[in-house]
């Protein structure tokens, strides 16, 4: 049995996007459920399945006592950090074409520096327990230091520059200033970037991606239930998972250039049936810019080595011929653990993304990855 | 343990405690399958070549090429705060495993993978010493 086009996207929510917050994680996480249940045509006593965020303090039982649900039929979590999002869709997917459930809210809630800043939480997570023992005590506590060696690998054997991370955060702001709910409104050009202190050799001020608070949510639909809802549905086509070799510590990993979406985006491109010449626009997991350019490559947008002569001249910015991140990304828009990827790609290929919107977007896809190299990628068309 | 040192500290388990105790003793000893003898690290309950759980620990030369490397000047942690910048080194060892600690001697203006370092000792408190690497005497 293929997954293929079994499941929709029928309802998306947001909340204002801050740096800041007085506000829960749960307070935020219910606001945009709310109103993704809305955006959809629902109620919420339909909702019969929900997938919250691993990592964010909001569970199932939570949804049953706020909705007064009479029969939550289908929970789960994705714990794959920022690839948990799209992680959800493919669980969620598998719950409604397989007749668990009709409607399966996915949310994600984070209340940013309110609630503790990464590093902090990260000594805490088992995923981590490695890198807590071994690398931790001599200095490499944050993300930032996990995934500069990655990066300075990559420009020592294929010549990437900075300048070259630089044209994506650039492109990537340039979108943000056309999306009334991204926090980064203020111009940045490559010479802004090159400014820009740094952080963790190669990786500068503006090739990291902001802490932000908010929350967003979807509902997936089994696609005869889709049909009749408020909005036309945006089908989820492809869909897949990958872990990379050595997925606990980045350091033991025989190819630090390569991570889990190698392996799961052939196939979510071989399940939807699609190529890379049919994808319309790209909503790109971007924690750092350098990631980016990792997964364009690992995706087979380009070879590995080229990512970096990929992002150059335009082609990843709206008009280009592969726009990425129209909604500013987690660099930009906020960081919103990827749902806020999610929710870019639906309104993209609905045609409501406004000044944003990408011409006749039809099939686009949508990536996350977190936790030391865990991937995930849905493709979905309208 | 030293009430002033002020950095993440291991914590060790019973499995990884022979490499810490190693170290301490300015050792470097990995774990090895004690059935088909493939060095690990980090250290962990199954060989993955052959399955066995039983395992060994083998001294390691401390001798290895860089495979990558990155500058801290954003310390994170404020503990290292008051020796940022600092550069970190993945390194591959002449076992077939990888490294990472800091640098020692040298800014990274020289750094090329492929590089030979080798493995130095810093007792940080009376109980623990952590690894570093320096280049490699010519």
């Amino acid at each position: 049995m293929s997954m293929r086009d079994k499941a929709c996207v029928t309802g998306i929510g947001e909340t204002r996007y801050t740096r800041e917050t007085t506000r829960t994680q749960v307070e935020l996480t219910f606001e945009a459920a709310l109103a993704a249940i809305a955006d959809a045509g629902l109620t919420p006593k339909d909702i019969d399945g929900v997938v919250p965020y691993a990592m964010g303090g909001v569970i199932a039982e939570d949804f049953i006592t706020n909705f007064g649900l009479p029969d939550l039929r289908y929970s789960a979590l994705t714990p794959m950090g920022g690839a948990s999002s799209v992680a959800a869709l493919q669980n969620a997917a598998l719950a409604v074409a397989g007749g668990l459930a009709n409607h399966v809210l996915i949310t994600l809630g984070r209340g940013a520096l309110s609630t503790g800043r990464i590093t902090d939480r990260i000594g805490q997570m088992p995923q981590f327990r490695l890198v807590g023992e071994f690398e931790m005590p001599m200095g490499t506590v944050a993300p930032a230091q996990f995934y500069a060696p990655m990066a300075r690998r990559h420009m020592e054997l294929y010549g990437t520059t900075s300048e070259q991370l630089g044209e994506i955060a650039v492109t990537f702001r340039k979108h943000a200033q056309l999306h009334d709910n991204a926090l980064m409104q203020k111009p940045m050009s490559l010479a802004d970037h090159q400014a820009s202190r740094m952080i963790a050799d190669p990786l500068r001020l503006y090739d990291c991606c902001l802490e932000s608070a908010g929350a967003a949510a979807v509902v997936i639909s089994r696609a005869d239930r889709a049909r009749d809802l408020r909005q036309p549905p945006v089908y989820i086509a492809g869909v897949a998972e990958g872990h990379p070799d050595s997925p606990s510590t980045i350091t033991q990993r025989p190819d630090i250039t390569r991570i889990g979406l190698a392996k799961a985006a052939p196939k979510a491109f071989a399940m939807a049936g699609v190529t890379h010449k049919d994808i319309d626009v790209a909503e790109i997991y971007d924690c750092f810019t350098y990631i980016v350019l990792c997964q364009l490559e690992d995706m087979g947008f380009c070879a590995k080595g080229e990512g970096g002569a990929f992002v150059q001249g335009g082609r990843i910015a709206l008009g280009g011929e592969l726009p990425v991140n129209t909604h500013g990304g987690l660099l930009s828009q906020a960081h919103i653990a990827g749902m806020n990827h999610i929710v870019e790609l639906t309104r993209q290929l609905r045609g409501q993304a406004g000044p944003r919107q990408v011409a006749n977007a039809e099939v686009g896809l949508v990536t996350g990855y977190g936790d030391l190299g865990d991937g995930s990628i849905a493709i979905m068309h309208r | 343990m030293n009430d002033t040192y002020d950095k993440p500290l291991p914590e060790p388990s019973a499995m990884t405690q022979p490499y810490w105790d190693g170290l301490r003793a300015h050792k470097l000893v990995l774990q090895a399958c004690q059935h088909c003898h493939t060095v690990r690290h980090y250290p962990r309950p199954v060989c993955d070549q052959c399955y066995a759980m039983e395992s060994v620990w083998v001294q390691a030369s401390g001798r290895g090429r860089l495979h990558s490397w990155t500058v801290n000047h954003h310390p994170f942690h404020f503990a290292f705060k008051r020796e940022s910048p600092f550069v970190t080194v993945m390194v591959d060892l002449d076992e077939g495993v990888r490294m990472q600690a800091p640098l020692r001697g040298t800014d990274s203006s020289a750094l090329t993978i492929g590089l030979a370092v080798e493995l130095i000792y810093e007792d940080v408190t009376p109980e623990l010493t952590l690894p570093a690497f320096r280049l490699a005497a010519k």
